[in-house]
């Protein structure tokens, strides 16, 4: 029986047919992007265990064939393992010995950058400083006591919490927060706008004027969610403050007292801080004379590090980012009417695995065909003779 | 006469391309359109002979290069005499009926019926700009996967009807009659209105009368300014200031060199603060004069006169305009498709009979048209100053070469005309495509910005496109071994053996390249955008190449498959290739999408569809393939098949 396990997963057949599934897989994923946009395709042909069906929403769903981290896994599995069980030293195998080598640091690397990669945003107009960046994908309600002067004490709940927590207790806080209405993405109105019957979803603040209405999920590359939720304070000490609007839609932070002290709520992307602060000083667009073809964006940013007395200016353009600490600045976008830059920030610990594994593979491609190559012209040779 | 057939045929098809590429020489009291052809001006972001705007412009507006009027601008070089009518005399030119409209419900748009007729001229179309503006700008609004076939035809009439507006204005004002006797007047009177103006300024008395010609004039220039399509004004090496015009242009050439120029509306209005008009402005206007008033001699010499202008003070950008004039006139990829095409011929029938000299014949006509697509390809290189592979279009032409040259060596080892076929069949059939693709104007077009890096360009794309090169010479190959197995009997054990050598080796040759090339891509992407692999489609399409070429070695190492099953999956190659190329284009999404051809799409799935019926066919039993039948009663007991795989992995 462990014997039969064994040859199954040590065995050529389990690597065709998983090559085979990869294929259907990514090129079903590939369809899917039309009508799911690029985003939502990878998370559910991709960065998914399963491809259920029907995706969500219907009550039930069953897998209908492997997604991208399962057979990446078994792939992975069955390549390790027959490795172990077959490995034998010659020279005639070492094309396909660092052929595959290669192959398993870049499937490993690929699981590690899915698992710890972080990708966000950082939006700056001329002249801003920023000391973190934002998540495009994820949002937080930020809770900031504002009571001392030279330090906001700022207490983030993640969108995740919002979406399946009906009541959120926090020992940093004198009051409860209860989850009225959540929309992963929504569209704000006027009330007066809205048409008859819209009714508000919140009576405090700005949001007892505004009409709240639920929208599918973004899936063009350049949207994204307007996430929104209405939600009751409560101070422990009984009571209620009302119930409030919060909505990556809306602008400035919503304020109100309790227990004695000043608190803003605001639902924002979620941020990541950094212990250094990046300055805005210029963006240019160049574009080719007489056309509206873009030639180059680059950003001019000051970069402050107090920690390591960094304090110097850096030129961020396309193919040439900047890494810093972990981290890599990259040109991503900008305003329409070019008054802000958009550069995306990636943290991402195995970024050298591809390197290594491209370099690999690449040597162990070129030795196992050149042995070919060989072997062939010499039959030739021997046969012309 | 059999050995000296191959060399025969050589000199003929040599000998007809240089015919066709001995330069015609106007007669002395002829416009001069060839020399006006060559002079240099920006458009696209791109020092270009005017010669190249005529025929991208007849491109979009015609879907031709040249025209065929009665009584018009006809044959060879008639875009150049068309663009001159177009840039000096625009009344005449409004009448060709160039603009090709074929959709019916466009033309029923204006109440016409649909019938022979497919071109039209602007002065037709003349009452219905506005409809037709409305129109296409409502179509302009929806992505290009999203439109219809009337959406698609009136925004292309819409862009074709504006880009000719701007082509009459860019210039002269297209209703002017004596442009050089205007622009001394205008000239003239600049200081006097200046002065008028201060005066005005000032609150004192002024010369009313004076700033309102001027005024007027002003505007003109600015309406011309803004409608100007070409860039035909230099910027002038100032005296001084010429060592730091070098030390930059060292450093990045086509910025400089597409640095400063104007229109000449633009350089018209700085010419107020000058003092003085541009002295190529000022020929301009002289030769638009002469044209009109039919003056041959003073039309050609003051053409003269700007090229030896041109030729003193913008020496690169004239070298290169002459040399791209040259280039559009050799028109090196038409020559070299005939080639192939005869070629093929040649190395098919050498399969029925004659072999030896018809094989020789093919292979000798092979290397002319390759000599000829290099020197195409080449001097695209050298005219863009880029790596071989910078759009759709161009990676036609790599590809097309790149299994030529394959197809080739391979020729050269088994001397048995398969290579041959091989070569003249991938090269036609991808400049074939090439030619296609060329449909929506300039191939040498400026690079976005994410795309402005010669290194990625020379690895990734080339290591890509090498890749699909040999994706499709492996099928070609596999294609040939089918046709010739089941329907003649060609197919012996030695051909047959030899044929599945080379798809073998041709596949790890495609898998290296392959895998290489995705890699690498990944290695830019995360150079340029911080992620190695984001799932684009392009990217996926080039995975689903890599993969497709590890299943089918794997397989064979496995011995799951034989000769028959090799072929068979080598032809499926050539579908997991083309909707890598063509396929994810058309989808629309993804940072590669830049190219939607809705035209393509029947063609694609027919090749697809083909392929599949290929290899149907190649599934049928071995028994009722014509050469193994007769193999089979005779001398060859055993089916095809490798000896045992060499290793598995």
């Amino acid at each position: 029986m462990l014997r039969k396990i064994v040859n199954l997963i040590t065995s050529l057949k389990l690597t065709i047919i998983c090559l085979a599934a990869g294929m259907a897989l990514i090129f079903a994923g590939t369809l899917a992007q039309v009508h799911l946009g690029i985003h939502e395709a990878q998370q559910r042909y991709f960065q998914s265990f399963f491809v259920w069906w029907p995706p969500e929403g219907r009550g039930f769903k069953i897998p209908i064939f492997p997604g991208g981290h399962l057979i990446g896994a078994v792939l992975l599995i069955n390549l390790i393992a027959a490795h172990a069980k077959r490995f034998r030293w010659t020279w005639r195998k070492l094309g396909i010995h660092l052929t595959h080598a290669g192959l398993i640091i870049m499937l490993a690397g690929g699981l590690f950058t899915d698992l710890f990669a972080v990708e966000s945003h950082m939006r700056l107009a001329r002249g801003d400083t920023k000391n973190y960046s934002e998540d495009m994908g994820r949002t937080e309600l930020a809770v900031i006591d504002t009571s001392d002067n030279d330090l906001d004490q700022v207490t983030a709940i993640p969108d995740t919490v919002l979406r399946h927590n009906r009541e959120i207790d926090h020992s940093s806080l004198p009051f409860r927060i209860v989850v009225r209405n959540f929309y992963q993405n929504s569209r704000l109105k006027m009330l007066s706008e809205a048409g008859e019957g819209a009714r508000p979803i919140a009576n405090q603040g700005p949001g007892a004027t505004i009409a709240v209405e639920p929208a599918p999920r973004a899936t063009g590359a350049d949207e994204r969610d307007v996430p929104s939720a209405a939600i009751e304070i409560l101070p422990k000490d009984g009571g209620s403050l009302g119930t409030w609007l919060v909505s990556d839609g809306l602008g400035a932070p919503q304020t109100f007292s309790c227990g004695g002290r000043t608190w803003m709520i605001t639902l924002r992307p979620a941020r990541y801080y950094k212990p250094y602060s990046v300055t805005l000083q210029k963006f240019t667009h160049e574009k080719y004379a007489g056309t509206e073809i873009p030639k180059n964006f680059s950003s001019k940013v000051t970069l402050m590090d107090s920690e390591r007395s960094v304090n110097r200016d850096v030129l961020i353009y396309m193919n040439h980012p900047l890494r810093y600490r972990g981290e890599t600045f990259y040109q991503a976008g900008f305003q329409p009417d070019d008054s802000a830059t958009i550069l995306q920030v990636v943290h991402n610990p195995s970024f050298i695995a591809p390197y290594v594994a491209c370099v690999i593979v690449a040597a162990g491609l070129l030795v196992q065909f050149g042995f070919h190559l060989v072997g062939f012209s010499r039959q030739r040779r021997s046969a012309i003779a | 006469m059999k050995r000296f057939l191959p060399w025969i045929i050589l000199v003929v098809a040599a000998g007809s391309i240089a015919a066709n590429w001995l330069p015609t020489k106007p007669a002395k009291d002829e416009f001069d359109f060839a020399k006006f052809g060559k002079i240099p001006v920006l458009v696209g972001g791109r020092v270009k002979p005017l010669d190249t705007v005529a025929r991208n412009s007849l491109l979009i507006i015609h879907g031709k290069q040249e025209l065929r009027l009665e009584g018009g601008p006809a044959g060879a070089g008639s875009a150049m005499q068309w663009l001159t009518d177009v840039l000096f005399n625009a009344p005449v030119a409004d009448k060709y009926p160039v603009f090709v409209v074929q959709n019916a419900e466009v033309l029923g748009l204006f109440g016409w019926e649909q019938s022979d007729r497919k071109y039209f001229s602007f002065a037709e179309f003349a009452p219905f700009l506005k409809q037709i503006d409305e129109q296409g700008a409502q179509s302009d609004k929806l992505e290009a996967v999203q439109r219809s076939a009337y959406q698609s035809a009136i925004l292309n009439l819409r862009n074709g009807l504006a880009l000719y507006q701007r082509l009459k204005n860019s210039i002269q004002p297209e209703d002017a009659q004596n442009f050089a006797a205007e622009l001394q007047a205008f000239i003239k009177s600049v200081p006097g209105a200046a002065k008028a103006a201060r005066d005005f300024e000032m609150g004192e008395g002024f010369d009313k009368a004076k700033l309102n010609d001027v005024a007027e004039l002003v505007q003109r220039y600015e309406r011309l300014s803004e409608m100007a399509y070409v860039l035909a004004v230099p910027p002038l090496s100032l005296p001084g200031s010429s060592a730091f015009a070098k030390a930059t242009a060292d450093r990045s050439p086509p910025a400089t060199a597409a640095g400063d120029w104007h229109s000449v509306g633009d350089s018209l209005l700085h010419s107020i603060g000058a003092g003085e008009i541009h002295p190529v402005v000022i020929e301009y206007a002289i030769i638009g004069d002469a044209y009109r008033a039919n003056d041959r001699s003073l039309f050609n010499e003051h053409l003269d006169r700007m090229t030896n202008w041109f030729a003193k003070e913008q020496p690169n950008a004239t070298r290169r305009t002459s040399f791209e004039f040259l280039f559009n006139r050799l028109e090196p990829f038409t020559q070299s498709m005939t080639l192939y095409v005869l070629a093929f011929l040649l190395a098919c029938a050498s399969w029925l009979g004659w072999s030896q000299a018809l094989r020789r014949s093919a292979f000798y006509l092979l290397l002319l048209a390759l000599a000829i697509h290099t020197f195409g390809l080449f001097s695209r290189m050298y005219l863009q100053e880029r790596p071989p592979v910078t759009n759709l279009y161009s990676s036609a032409i790599f590809i097309g070469w790149g299994a030529v040259i394959v197809a080739l060596i391979l020729e050269r080892i088994f001397k048995d005309g398969i290579g041959a076929a091989c070569a003249g069949a991938i090269g036609f059939v991808t400049l074939i495509i090439a030619h296609h693709l060329a449909g929506s104007g300039d191939t040498l077009e400026m690079l976005q910005a994410v795309l402005d890096t010669n290194i990625w360009l020379a690895t990734h794309v080339v290591a890509i496109t090498t890749g699909y090169s040999a994706m499709f010479l492996a099928g070609m190959l596999a294609i040939i071994y089918i046709v010739r197995g089941v329907f003649t009997r060609s197919l012996n054990k030695q051909t047959a053996d030899s044929l599945a050598r080379m798809t073998y080796g041709v596949v790890c040759f495609a898998t290296l390249f392959s895998f290489v090339g995705t890699v690498l891509g990944g290695i830019w992407a995360d150079q340029s955008w911080g992620r190695f692999w984001g799932w684009d489609p392009k990217e996926n399409g080039a995975v689903l190449i890599v993969l497709w070429c590890a299943i089918t070695l794997h397989a064979r190492w496995g011995g799951f498959i034989r000769q028959r099953g090799l072929m068979i999956m080598t032809i499926f190659g050539n579908v997991v290739t083309s909707f890598s190329w063509f396929g994810v284009n058309m989808l629309g999404v993804g940072l590669h999408s830049y190219g939607f051809m809705q035209k393509a799409f029947p063609w694609l799935v027919g090749f697809m569809v083909s392929q599949f019926a290929l290899m149907c066919v190649a599934a049928m039993p071995l028994e009722r393939w014509r050469s193994f039948r007769t193999a089979s009663a005779s001398s060859r007991p055993e089916r095809p098949r490798f000896s045992p795989a060499p290793s598995t992995g």
